[in-house]
C-alpha cells in the first residue's frame, strides 16, 4: 500500500467551464422557475389543495436524504474501520454538504411565502417534526464541516473518529427524521407507520451511494484517473446490499398495510388500479429501481464492468424519485378516508367522489426547480473537487489501503 | 375699570364656551371609539369557552348550499377569481373553500347522508402539531386557525389534516375584505368567523344562513356551557366526530352519520 495523495480535479479549462456552464444554466432555470412561482403563485404549479406537496418535494427529500446516504462511505472508513473507504472520505464529506444544499434550496424556494424563511428559522414549535428537522439539517451542514476538516488536516487526526461517530449519529437521526415528517401523520392511509423512518435511513444509503459513485467516476474518468477492479468491487457490492435493505423495508411497509382491513384499499389502489402511480411503483421502484440494478450488480462478468455499474447506479437514481414520488404524490392522491364503509357520491372539494384520486399534473416550472438543486449540489461539488483536495489521485488496486483493519494489522493511514 | 372687567370676562366665558364645545364635539367620537375597543376585541380569548357546531345531517338537504355561500360571502371568498391561464379543472383543486356539502352513500344499507364539511376545531389538532413555525394555533376559546404572519406556506398542516379542511392560497389576490384578511402564499380554513367572535357578533355565517333556509341543520354554539343549545342538543341526540378513531375530540359533531 502506497501513500495516498489528493489533488485538485484538473481537466482543461476550456472542458470544465463547459460543465460549470451546464450546472450554472441548471440552478439558473431552477432560480427562473422559483421567481416565476413566486411573482404569479402556486397556481402555475400542477399543486393543488388535495396533493399539496409535489414535484419539489420529490427532488428535495431525494437530495436530502441523498446528502445523509452519500456520508456513509467516509462512515465506514472512519468509523467502521474500512481503511479501504478513507481516500473517499472527503469527496463523501463534499458531496453530502453539496446535496443536502441542493436540496434545502428547493425545499425553501417552494414555500408559499419563502421570504418568511427567517420566520422558520426564529419561531418554532418544538412538537413540530418539521421544526426538528430545521435544526437536523443546519446541525449536519455545521458537522459535515468538522468533519471535512479533522479528514483533510493534519491536527484533525485525532477527532476523525469522534466527529464521524458524531456525524453517524446525526445523520441518522436526520434521514429518520425526514421519513418521519410523512411516517407521523396519522390521518392517512398511506403514512401513519414508524417503519417509514428506517425505510428512509435505507433509501439514503442507497440513493447516495449510487449518486457518490457515479460522481466519482465520472470525476475520474474526466481526469484519467483509475478505479480498480477492488474498489469497484466493494462499491458495487455495498450498493446491491443497500438496494436489498430498501426492497425489504418496502416489502414489510406493503405487506403490513395490505394485512389489515383498514388500508387494503390504498395498497389495492395503489399495486393494482392507480394508473401512473402504480407504474411508477412496479416499473419505477421495483423493476428498473430495484431488480435490474441488482440483476446487473450481481452479474458475475458485467458487475465487474465499470459502465455497466454506473449504468445501475443511475437506474437507481430513477427508481429512487420514483420511490419518493410514489411516497409523497401517490400518497396524498389517494383520497382521506373520512367515512369508512361509506361512497362519497358527491363533493364541493376534492373527497374522492366515487373513490377517485386527487388529480395532480406536474408542471415545468415544478421539475425546473428541481433540477435546479441537482444542479445546485453537483455545482458546489465541481467547485470543490477544482480547488480543494478531495479527490485521490488513484484508486488502483495497488495504491488502496487494506479492506479491514484486524488485530494482527493495526490502524493504516489514508493519508 | 370695573365695567371694563366685566365686558373682558364676558367674552372670555364665550370664548371658553366655545373652546368647550368645540373640544366635547372633538372628544365625543374618541370617547365612543374608547367605548368600542373595550369590546371584546380588546379581551383575549376566553379559556371558559369552547366555540363549536352540533350538525344534525337529517335536516341538512340535498342539494342546499346556503351554508357553502355564506361562508364564502362572509369572509370573502366569493370575491375569489382564477388567475388568467388556469383551467377550470385546474381552479376547483386550486381554489380555496372554507366549508363544502358531501353526499354519502352508505355501501351496506344505501342509506344517503348530506352533511357540511369544514375545519373540526379539534381539541388535539393535528395541524398545529406539525406546524414548523406555530402558525397553525388553537385559540383558548377552542378556535382553530392560522396566524398569517408567520405561517410560511409550507403546508405541512394541510399533509396533516384528517379532513382536508384547509386551502391553500394559490393566487395573487386582488379582493378581499377587511376583517377576513387573506394573502397569497398562505394556508387557511374555517375559523367558526372568528371577526364575529372578536366583535361579538352571535353565531357563524354557516349557521345563520342554515336557519334561514329553514333547514336548522348547524347549531353554533358554546361547548363547554351545559345550558347552551348546542349542548343540550349534543346531551339529547346520539352524534358522533368525524374520524372518532383519531381521538381529536373534535369541535364540530354530527348527528346521523
Amino acid at each position: 500500500m502506497k501513500r495516498i495523495v489528493y489533488r485538485e480535479w484538473r481537466l482543461a479549462p476550456a472542458r470544465y467551464w463547459g460543465i460549470l456552464g451546464v450546472l450554472a444554466l441548471m440552478v439558473g432555470a431552477g432560480l427562473l422557475a422559483f421567481a416565476y412561482m413566486e411573482h404569479e403563485g402556486h397556481w402555475v404549479t400542477g399543486m393543488n389543495n388535495a396533493v399539496v406537496w409535489g414535484t419539489p418535494h420529490v427532488f428535495a427529500v431525494f437530495l436530502i436524504i441523498a446528502s445523509s446516504g452519500a456520508l456513509n462511505i467516509a462512515s465506514i472508513g472512519s468509523v467502521f474501520r474500512k481503511p479501504i473507504y478513507k481516500p473517499l472520505g472527503r469527496l463523501s464529506g463534499l458531496l453530502a454538504m453539496a446535496l443536502l444544499a441542493g436540496g434545502l434550496m428547493v425545499l425553501v424556494l417552494d414555500l408559499g411565502r419563502p421570504e418568511r424563511l427567517v420566520v422558520a428559522l426564529t419561531t418554532y414549535n418544538f412538537k413540530s417534526i418539521f421544526a426538528w428537522n430545521i435544526f437536523l439539517y443546519t446541525g449536519f451542514m455545521a458537522i459535515v464541516i468538522a468533519y471535512l476538516w479533522s479528514m483533510a488536516d493534519r491536527k484533525g487526526d485525532p477527532f476523525i473518529r469522534p466527529v464521524g461517530i458524531f456525524a453517524l449519529v446525526w445523520r441518522l437521526a436526520l434521514t429518520t427524521g425526514t421519513g418521519s415528517i410523512f411516517g407521523f401523520l396519522v390521518a392517512r392511509q398511506a403514512y401513519d407507520a414508524a417503519i417509514l423512518g428506517p425505510m428512509f435511513v435505507a433509501m439514503s444509503f442507497a440513493y447516495g451511494l449510487a449518486l457518490f459513485v457515479l460522481v466519482l467516476m465520472f470525476g475520474f474518468a474526466e481526469d484519467r484517473r483509475p478505479i480498480g477492479a477492488r474498489m469497484l468491487r466493494r462499491l458495487k457490492n455495498l450498493l446491491a446490499v443497500f438496494v436489498l435493505a430498501v426492497l425489504y423495508f418496502t416489502l414489510v411497509y406493503h405487506l403490513t398495510s395490505a394485512y389489515g382491513a383498514k388500508d387494503q384499499g390504498f395498497e389495492g389502489w395503489l399495486l393494482f388500479g392507480g394508473g401512473v402511480y402504480t407504474f411508477l411503483f412496479w416499473v419505477g421502484w421495483i423493476l428498473l429501481g430495484s431488480l435490474v440494478p441488482l440483476g446487473i450488480l450481481y452479474h458475475p462478468v458485467r458487475g465487474a464492468e465499470a459502465p455497466w455499474v454506473a449504468a445501475a447506479c443511475v437506474l437507481v437514481i430513477l427508481g429512487g424519485l420514483a420511490a419518493l414520488a410514489v411516497v409523497i404524490i401517490a400518497s396524498q392522491a389517494y383520497p382521506l378516508q373520512l367515512f369508512p364503509g361509506k361512497t362519497i357520491l358527491e363533493s364541493g372539494f376534492l373527497d374522492g367522489v366515487g373513490g377517485q384520486p386527487a388529480p395532480y399534473h406536474p408542471t415545468l416550472p415544478e421539475l425546473l426547480l428541481g433540477f435546479g438543486g441537482v444542479g445546485l449540489a453537483l455545482l458546489i461539488t465541481a467547485v470543490g473537487v477544482r480547488v480543494l483536495q478531495f479527490l485521490p489521485e488513484s484508486l488502483a488496486d495497488e495504491v488502496l489501503p487494506i479492506d479491514e483493519e484486524t488485530i494482527e494489522q493495526p490502524v493504516a493511514k489514508a493519508a | 375699570m370695573s365695567e371694563q372687567r366685566a365686558e373682558i370676562d364676558r367674552e372670555r366665558r364665550r370664548l371658553l364656551g366655545a373652546a368647550a364645545g368645540a373640544g366635547a364635539a372633538l372628544a365625543a367620537p374618541a370617547v365612543v371609539v374608547r367605548a368600542l375597543e373595550t369590546t371584546p376585541r380588546d379581551n383575549p380569548a376566553d379559556g371558559r369557552v369552547r366555540w363549536g357546531l352540533a350538525i344534525d345531517t337529517a335536516k341538512c338537504a340535498a342539494g342546499c348550499t346556503a351554508c357553502v355561500d355564506a361562508c364564502a360571502h362572509e369572509n370573502g371568498l366569493d370575491l375569489q377569481r382564477p388567475p388568467e391561464g388556469a383551467t377550470p379543472a385546474d381552479w376547483a383543486a386550486q381554489r380555496a373553500v372554507w366549508v363544502r356539502k358531501v353526499r354519502l352513500r352508505d355501501d351496506q344499507t344505501g342509506r344517503e347522508t348530506n352533511l357540511p364539511l369544514m375545519c373540526q376545531h379539534c381539541e388535539h389538532p393535528p395541524c398545529v402539531d406539525v406546524c414548523p413555525t406555530g402558525a397553525s394555533f388553537k385559540r383558548a376559546d377552542g378556535i382553530v386557525m392560522v396566524d398569517r404572519h408567520t405561517c410560511i406556506g409550507c403546508r405541512y398542516c394541510m399533509m396533516a389534516c384528517p379532513y382536508k379542511a384547509r386551502s391553500f392560497i394559490h393566487e395573487a389576490l386582488s379582493d378581499q375584505l377587511s376583517h377576513v384578511p387573506r394573502g397569497k402564499g398562505c394556508v387557511e380554513s374555517c375559523n367558526l368567523c372568528v371577526h364575529r367572535r372578536d366583535f361579538g357578533i352571535p353565531s357563524t355565517a354557516c349557521a345563520e344562513a342554515c336557519a334561514e333556509t329553514g333547514h336548522g341543520a348547524i347549531l353554533f354554539g358554546d361547548l363547554a356551557d351545559p345550558d347552551s343549545a348546542i349542548s343540550r342538543f349534543l346531551a339529547s341526540e346520539p352524534t358522533r366526530q368525524i374520524r372518532e378513531d383519531l381521538a381529536l375530540n373534535t369541535g364540530v359533531r354530527y348527528a346521523g352519520v
